[in-house]
């Protein structure tokens, strides 16, 4: 299907619509934004605090709901804010600087706040067993019928082929915590890298299984299928 | 390594998503606020927030980041 194509016009013309919506917020424009934020003095620090107080009104919305949040928000601010500045010149344009900024905190709150839940875990206690194939525990009640019985096993040990012949041991590390829940920024953190890192190696995974499964000729329908309930 | 149903689906659906060409994390943050801004204008997912939107798709943790900056945006436009 070919997706509907808007003329620039109408285009602009809504987008701006959304910008004033969201200056009554914020009054000031991304070139001033800018331009009051890089320059040293009374200036600069009055936009800082300007930011900072759009920041914490911005995570008070977005997070609430999430008691544990209300508390560091302040906090989760005053951090975001700080990287915001360390990062002006990687703003590019594409929505307003004060968006940026929040999606930028809302980034560092959320991080911080999944760290929080998780740090006392340990890595290679909760993946400590990767033993040299994949199982499936199904609660005897729920025994599948004998031909999705059947296809279960060949994808489960075409996965097990790939995650114990093609995966690296990191890899294997990554997928298991990331199926039991571990946030990324964690299992990041105690492997010794970086969220971004670790995507790229969770995707250059993710393709071997896609070819593993895509080696027994099985359609994705076919797949899924299978571990229906 | 014994596998609970869910855990499966979600691993093979993972699988199945998966394109040769994806962004990651950084680079759907810097892209994140402009997606947001047309979901609240109403316009279509552009050739380029293409690969955003499949980011979120994969990225739990975006995701969530992405719904918190939804939702604040939208407070903001009501004020």
């Amino acid at each position: 299907m070919t997706r509907p194509r808007l003329t620039w016009v109408g285009t602009f013309s809504r987008m701006a619509d959304l910008r004033r919506k969201m200056d009554s917020v914020a009054q000031v424009s991304d070139e001033d934004w800018l331009r009051l934020l890089r320059v040293p003095g009374e200036q600069a620090q009055a936009a800082h605090r300007e930011l900072h107080a759009l920041l914490v009104r911005g995570l008070r919305i977005g997070l609430a709901g999430r008691p544990s949040a209300e508390a560091l928000i302040d906090d989760f601010a005053q951090e975001a804010t700080l990287r915001v500045l360390a990062h002006l010149d990687e703003f590019r344009g594409d929505s307003s600087f004060v968006n940026w900024a929040l999606a930028i905190a809302v980034r560092v709150a959320l991080s911080e706040l999944r760290r929080a839940r998780w740090h006392d875990v340990s890595l290679d206690a909760l993946t400590s067993d990767l033993r040299a194939e994949v199982t499936l525990h199904v609660p005897t009640k729920e025994a599948p019928t004998p031909e999705r019985a059947a296809a279960r096993a060949q994808i489960l040990a075409a996965l097990g082929q790939v995650m114990f012949s093609d995966l690296t041991a990191r890899q294997r590390q990554l997928i298991a915590a990331e199926l039991r829940g571990m946030p990324q920024e964690e299992i990041a953190a105690q492997m010794g890298t970086n969220r971004n890192a670790l995507y790229k190696l969770g995707h250059d995974a993710r393709l071997k299984l896609q070819r593993g499964l895509e080696r027994l000729g099985l359609s994705a329908d076919q797949v899924m299928w299978a571990f229906d309930e | 390594m014994a596998l609970k149903l869910a855990e499966v689906r979600s691993l093979v659906r993972a699988a199945l998503a998966t394109r040769p060409v994806e962004i990651g994390c950084d680079d759907c943050l810097a892209q994140v606020a402009a997606f947001a801004e047309r979901e609240l204008a109403g316009l279509p997912i552009s050739d380029a927030s293409q690969l955003v939107e499949h980011h979120l798709g994969i990225c739990s943790e975006c995701r969530e980041e992405y719904e918190a900056l939804l939702a604040a945006l939208r407070g903001a436009m009501q004020r």
